[in-house]
């Protein structure tokens, strides 16, 4: 039952995926990222991870797509024309899907994916409390560093945005 | 004779979507009703059903009451023509009034309705899923609901359903943040160190035995509710709608059954959010603060079950009957003052109200 609920959310993820990427209208394109963030949520439910799953929803489909569509809608992008791809982005596509086969063959041919984990790991997503405290004790760390590094990124979007002061 | 569990869980959910679904229905007739009230009207009084409306008395006193009105309310959203305007994007213009009445419907498994004290003395609770993480889940699936007013408002492709999409969004978001950080001293409180860490729903309607958090946490009470507001995109915040502005925002160009879509979800939404604030802040099914069904010992079985569940809805629909009064008492603010309101006010109010309890639930934690 979970194998068949696993395979139908992959294949919608990886189906919204693919329609992100070739979808010339921006609205389709953030739609079928939202599907994709919606089935990524479903295959953290099936891990048991249910804190991650709904936050997934919560912040990615519920905040950033809403205020990725505001900006599309605001800016009013057209549909893009077919147009002619620049020899760095065929580069850059190249090397980013040689790099991704790369990965998914070196995880694909790692022991500890081929052979049944002895015991499955504590689903500490399962419970808050404990997901709470592994975050704010053992990996307090990486928190404060992706703080920092949001905090830094917010600080610049107000620099940038901020109109220059004109003396009259 | 056994029945298979999951079939009995479809049961259940039809039952309750079915529930919540009659509940939004007579919330239009109540909305109707209340609006003329306050305006100095009768209201719908003249639909009467052939045959109950024929019984001496008691038919046209339900007639004038307008109970039988939802029905041709109904029958009107079924059989008007539908019309689609050619100028529209199909795809999304069919599929915005549904991804708008889905998600509220969805929201609905995680809240809880009532207890059930069994034999055993333990206490269960009348959920349809009783899961860790409900007040999120709750969170993270309504959020989804603004997807609808968007997308509707971008496929008509006209522009005053256009701007009310795009007033839809940036409300949502602003909205969102002073929502969720208002909702943190609960959470801190039911979960303070020593107690069994949840963001059940359930645990924490039970953690109002005593205060409901109404009453010693007003702030966030009023900050979550003027939220909720904003939420429903209810008056005063109905910026998406405005009809004196937008013609009619985001629904302009529906007609007949998608129209109707909308307008259930909406109060689909409105139920929901009432339901959320009774277990939040006013104790769930406690009659009384410091009264509960076991201290007053009709606790037990089955007639505690219905009493806990008729206190809740009870409750759910004095929130409800709040809703109506105050969208036909207030004015509509400007779209420029709600921003203003969520970002400068709200916001750093709710976070404040946050720092203010933190301090509050340490030193009660610490005992001083």
């Amino acid at each position: 039952m979970t194998d068949i609920f696993f395979y139908i959310f992959s294949i919608v993820a990886l189906a919204g995926a693919f329609g992100v990427v070739i979808s010339r209208n921006t609205v389709n394109g953030a739609m079928c990222l939202i599907v994709t963030f919606l089935s990524m949520s479903a295959l953290f439910v099936l891990l048991e991870a249910y804190f991650l799953a709904v936050i997934q929803v919560l912040v990615y489909a519920g905040a950033v797509m809403v205020l990725f569509l505001f900006i599309i809608m605001l800016l009013d992008v057209e549909e893009s024309a077919a147009r002619k791809t620049s020899v760095y982005t065929w580069a850059a596509s190249v090397i980013a899907f040689g790099i991704l086969i790369v990965g998914v063959v070196a995880i694909y041919s790692a022991d500890s994916i081929r052979t049944k984990a002895e015991s499955l790991p504590e689903a500490s997503g399962a419970s808050l409390k404990a997901f709470g405290y592994e975050l704010f004790t053992t990996y307090l760390l990486p928190m404060q560093l992706t703080g920092f590094l949001l905090l830094i990124a917010m600080i610049g979007v107000i620099a940038l945005s901020k109109k220059a002061k004109v003396d009259s | 004779m056994e029945i298979n569990p999951i079939v009995l869980k479809f049961v259940y959910a039809a039952v309750v979507v079915s529930v919540i679904m009659g509940l939004c229905s007579y919330a239009v007739l109540a909305e109707r009703k209340i609006s003329s009230w306050i305006q100095g009207r009768v209201g719908p009084n003249r639909t009467a059903l052939p045959l109950v409306g024929g019984i001496p008395i008691l038919g046209p006193f339900l007639t004038r009451l307008g109970i039988f009105q939802p029905i041709p309310d109904g029958l009107k959203f079924l059989f008007k023509e539908d019309v689609l305007p050619g100028h529209v994007n199909k795809f999304y213009f069919m599929m915005a009034p549904v991804i708008s009445l889905v998600p509220a419907l969805t929201t609905v498994v995680v809240v809880p309705f009532g207890r059930f004290v069994n034999e055993a003395g333990d206490v269960v609770p009348l959920v349809l899923a009783n899961v860790n993480v409900g007040l999120l889940f709750l969170f993270a699936i309504s959020s989804l609901g603004v997807y609808g007013v968007v997308l509707a408002g971008w496929s008509s492709n006209s522009k005053y359903p256009f701007l009310g999409g795009i007033r839809a969004s940036a409300q949502m978001i602003s909205y969102e943040l002073a929502m969720g950080v208002s909702v943190l001293p609960i959470l801190m409180w039911v979960n303070a160190p020593g107690k069994e860490g949840t963001m059940n729903l359930f645990d924490i309607a039970v953690a109002q035995n005593g205060f409901w958090f109404a009453m010693w946490m007003p702030l966030s009470a009023i900050i979550f509710l003027v939220c909720l507001f904003a939420e429903t995109n209810r008056l005063p915040f109905d910026m998406a709608e405005s009809e004196t502005e937008l013609v009619s925002g985001f629904h302009t160009e529906y007609s007949s059954f998608k129209f109707g879509l909308f307008f259930v979800g909406e109060y689909a939404h409105m139920v929901i959010g009432s339901c959320v604030f009774t277990l939040l802040f006013l104790g769930g099914w406690n009659p009384l603060p410091f009264v509960t069904l076991e201290s007053l010992g009709m606790g037990q079985g089955i007639l505690g079950a219905v009493l806990s569940v008729g206190i809740f809805l009870g409750k759910m629909c004095a929130m409800m009957f709040f809703f109506m009064w105050i969208r036909w008492t207030l004015p509509r603010f400007r779209y420029d003052q709600v921003m203003k309101l969520g970002w400068t006010i709200l916001l750093p109010l709710s976070i404040a109200n946050l720092i203010l309890y933190i301090f509050i639930i340490y030193y009660l934690d610490t005992g001083l």
